[in-house]
């Protein structure tokens, strides 16, 4: 798993990345009330917005971690966005990338590192 | 235990019925295809009006009920002889189509008004129609987009600091600009990274100082310097005019474009989110996009100005909120240079007050003095399990209006304190030793809070996922619980 400054944690499986929140980003968030997903087949760029994320607190950008194009998205969030809460890094994931380089994923934070970053 | 508010089982106007239908014969007025029956107009005596409006006050809570430091909104007082004037029959039954002879004095209270709100600000020209704060930086970012178009300069850059108010945003955003933010340094403006995002697209930099941690931008005519070296447009949010009036002005710091917010600054209710009034003050180069019309005076008197070819066109009906305009004239006249000037001192000094006063109880991130708010931290609470939310309702059961939450995004667990001139030591005193108190208290009642009030804790999650914004969609909710 390696993990972006913007808080998103991104997952190599193949030549797919599985993108979500970190759970540091879910706690400051607190209740995510709703999830604006891309839609399937948009081909995303490393660093662009590519949905948004609603607490009762604050309205966040979730950002590419790589380049490529969106292949999945969880539609289970549209009806259920408590899952991003409750767990982050499973089933509150948000979209599966299809990476046109999928180096660029291993370039992010390793756990250590995203740690470091958050004060840990 | 102290009941802050009544709480009123109260129906809607509509669920009333206090007076006897009198039936109207219409056979001879109106033609039977445009004929109803049962028309959704309640049928109520006055006392019963009186009644129901009292009850919702009396479950309300304003400044006129209570200390309300709610930063960046200035809640201050709003004096009751500003509310006498605007009520005169000659303001308030006057109509906007009346021939300009016959309302002289209200053209030419709009006049002055736009002579005193330019010199107060350092500006050449101010247009008194926007009808709230966000409208006028609208406005001026359309006056702007102007001012290069007729240049022939196409620029669609806007860049505005981490610590701006999400309106800037907002207003960007709507005029399809695209937005580039750039982060603080000890929250200020950090000039390196406003140099390198300054260039031949910037629109316009909007900035407020002080900035929204209360903190006066002390580079700020370094700040103007970059960006008319881009050859963008500097724009002043004055949302934090109160603390700079007779001081200094957006003109000594060399903006070209300015919004006000009478309703924050000069004393204008903000009444349930408005009206509000966001009059904008431009330099001499902006003045002919102004939207038409200005009120100007000829040798035959004061008159609505249309003739002014450049002009961005008009941003509302007819001339603005005029009757807030009336209420800020006559506050302004009222206070004079010298009072404006010590409202300002006041407001800083009150806020510096509670900020010093609440050392050892909250943390306040960034040194140094503050203009008329700042920004404490509960984060080291976070360990209690006491979250910034949880102080904002506990402090309801004291009778205070919370601060403002989580803003800036810069501070973690942040409450925007802005206590306003208006407040006494004792108000002040009096707050700081219930937040003292509320901080160390058990944790599962400030987490249960408020308890005093007409309406207990809000279930924000729930409400945000399963919204019931009208009192049919509460009946059909009721009817069929889910």
């Amino acid at each position: 798993m390696r993990y972006t400054k913007d808080h998103e944690w991104a997952k190599l499986e193949g030549k797919r990345v599985r993108v979500g929140i970190t759970d540091h980003a879910q706690t400051e968030l607190t209740d995510v009330v709703y999830v604006e997903l891309p839609a399937v087949g948009k081909s995303v760029k490393h660093g662009e917005p590519i949905g948004t994320v609603e607490s009762v607190k604050a309205v966040s950008e979730i950002f590419a971690p790589a380049s490529g194009t969106v292949v999945e998205v969880n539609k289970t969030l549209v009806n259920q966005p408590e899952l991003v809460n409750k767990d982050p890094y499973g089933s509150g994931w948000m979209v599966v990338l299809e990476a046109s380089d999928p180096k660029e994923v291993s370039s992010l934070m390793d756990p250590a590192a995203y740690r470091h970053h958050i004060g840990e | 235990m102290t009941f802050r508010q009544a709480h009123w089982d109260e129906p809607l106007l509509m669920e009333k019925r206090s007076a006897p239908d009198v039936p109207i014969d219409v056979a001879d007025l109106v033609p039977p295809k445009l004929r109803r029956e049962g028309l959704a107009i309640p049928n109520l005596a006055e006392f019963d009006v009186v009644r129901h409006f009292t009850r919702l006050s009396q479950m309300n809570f304003g400044i006129d009920t209570g200390f309300y430091p709610l930063g960046s909104c200035t809640m201050k007082f709003n004096p009751k002889f500003t509310e006498e004037l605007a009520a005169l029959p000659t303001v308030a039954r006057i109509h906007p189509d009346q021939d300009e002879a016959t309302v002289q004095g209200a053209l030419r209270l709009l006049y002055e008004l736009q002579g005193i709100l330019a010199k107060i600000a350092g500006m050449d020209a101010v247009t008194l129609q926007p009808a709230a704060g966000a409208q006028g930086e609208y406005t001026g970012l359309l006056l702007a987009a102007a001012y290069h178009r007729d240049r022939g300069e196409t620029r669609n850059q806007v860049i505005l600091p981490d610590t701006a108010h999400g309106t800037n945003f907002a207003s960007a955003g709507m005029l399809g600009y695209d937005i580039v933010e750039i982060p603080s340094k000890d929250g200020r403006v950090d000039l390196k990274a406003l140099e390198s995002a300054a260039g031949d697209k910037t629109l316009a930099f909007m900035l407020t100082n002080p900035n929204t941690l209360g903190i006066f931008e002390e580079h700020v005519l370094e700040i103007a310097d970059v960006v008319h070296a881009a050859g963008g447009l500097l724009y002043y949010d004055g949302a934090n005019f109160n603390a700079i009036l007779g001081r200094t002005s957006p003109g000594k710091m060399n903006f070209d474009i300015v919004h006000f917010n009478l309703h924050k600054t000069f004393t204008t209710p903000h009444g349930g989110g408005g009206p509000g009034a966001g009059p904008v003050g431009v330099k001499k180069a902006l003045e002919p996009f102004l939207p038409v019309p200005l009120v100007s005076l000829n040798g035959r008197g004061y008159h609505l100005d249309y003739d002014r070819p450049k002009s961005i066109g008009k941003v509302r009906a007819w001339y603005g909120n005029f009757a807030l305009l009336v209420r800020a004239y006559a506050y302004i006249l009222r206070m004079g240079g010298d009072g404006l000037r010590e409202v300002s001192d006041r407001a800083v000094l009150n806020a510096n007050y509670v900020r010093h006063r609440l050392q050892g109880v909250l943390d306040v991130p960034f040194g140094g003095l503050r203009k008329h708010e700042f920004v404490a931290s509960a984060a080291s609470l976070t360990a209690k399990g006491i979250r910034t939310v949880d102080l904002a309702k506990r402090l309801m059961d004291f009778g205070y209006h919370p601060p403002t939450v989580y803003f800036p995004h810069l501070v973690e667990e942040a409450l925007m304190i802005e206590p306003t001139e208006t407040e006494t030591k004792e108000t002040l005193d009096a707050f700081v030793e219930a937040l003292t108190k509320i901080v160390g208290e058990d944790p599962d009642v400030l987490r249960s809070a408020p308890q005093n009030t007409a309406v207990r804790r809000v279930d924000e999650v729930r409400a945000a996922r399963e919204p019931i914004l009208s009192a049919r969609m509460a009946r059909a909710a009721k009817a069929a619980p889910s």
